[in-house]
């Protein structure tokens, strides 16, 4: 697709909106519909744009798989290390009520920790899936 | 309007999902099974289930199609001329199989039945009291990451390890010369 002037020119507009809009999702799963499932599945869907436009090689420079390999790993750790933390400062495992002093801040932050974790591990894998069915 | 809509919708299911078992262009079955997924997530926002629409749209709709298409490019798009003619074996035993599950669903409640068991059993806590204990205005969130948080790591889980299970079945040879 390196001619389509057209195609790359839109595509330019349209990757940050979508990658964006995936950070909204993300970030705004507490207060509307949305979550880390939907954003990281968003957010893998700006880059395959982008690969699918400017061809699979760029991309891979902008995100090579060894990256998503180990972000893909730590999303997961980030929600295990959550739970842990729970443990450390005296609750039960995912117990978010003793990340504050008030228990509704803890489980607000406790629920922005493990959705993120989950978005950078679905993000990751969707694009790690992405890279191999696409080599040509 | 709204029975009307269900009705609808419920029908286009119906005509893609026999559309999708009787075409052989491998194309055309991927644009069509993005289709059903598409319509399966209008419903879900017809039953006021947003969050699960927007997971059927995003995944189901966006990715799974993007997948599959990807790997028709590495494949074939036609499918293979197998044996197609009647088994009168067959059609009896699914035949018998679907009127069990239509007799199965006799016993169901009705859709939004307020009695229906399933809105006495924990749901009634949820709704009253996680806005005191969670304070989440979205429920569906603080039930997927804070009271079902160990349903929520085991699904993460289930991802990253299917993952894995891709990358070491296909992700060996070419990728791993080019990278390392």
């Amino acid at each position: 697709m390196e001619h389509h002037l057209v195609l790359r020119v839109i595509a330019k507009f349209i990757i940050p909106m979508i990658l964006l809009f995936a950070f909204y999702v993300q970030f705004h799963g507490d207060y509307g519909p949305g979550g880390g499932f939907q954003a990281g599945v968003i957010f893998a869907a700006g880059f395959i744009l982008h690969a699918l436009i400017f061809g699979l090689d760029h991309t891979r420079k902008v995100l090579p798989p060894v990256v998503l390999r180990v972000t893909g790993a730590l999303g997961l750790l980030l929600y295990l290390g959550t739970g842990l933390a729970g443990i450390l400062l005296g609750g039960n495992y995912l117990d978010y009520n003793v990340f504050a002093a008030d228990p509704i801040s803890g489980q607000h932050l406790g629920i922005l920790l493990i959705e993120m974790g989950v978005g950078i591990t679905v993000a990751s894998v969707m694009l790690s899936l992405f890279y191999i069915f696409a080599q040509p | 309007m709204e029975t009307l809509i269900n009705i609808i919708l419920l029908t286009f299911l119906a005509i893609i999902a026999i559309a999708i078992t009787r075409i052989r262009h491998l194309l055309v079955t991927v644009v069509l099974t993005g289709m059903f997924s598409l319509l399966s997530a209008s419903l879900l926002v017809s039953m006021d289930a947003v969050d699960v629409a927007f997971t059927e749209a995003a995944v189901g709709a966006g990715i799974s199609t993007l997948l599959f298409l990807s790997v028709l490019a590495l494949t074939s798009t036609e499918e293979l001329a197998g044996n197609r003619k009647f088994s009168s074996i067959a059609f009896i035993l699914v035949s018998i199989t679907g009127a069990i599950l239509i007799y199965g669903t006799l016993d169901i409640p009705k859709f939004g039945d307020p009695s229906a068991p399933v809105h006495h059993h924990i749901a009634e806590r949820f709704i009253y009291e996680s806005p005191d204990e969670i304070g989440v205005p979205n429920m569906v969130t603080s039930v997927l990451a804070s009271y079902r948080g160990y349903d929520t790591l085991g699904e993460t889980t289930v991802i990253l390890t299917a993952g894995i299970g891709v990358l070491l079945l296909l992700g060996r040879g070419k990728q791993d010369k080019e990278t390392d």
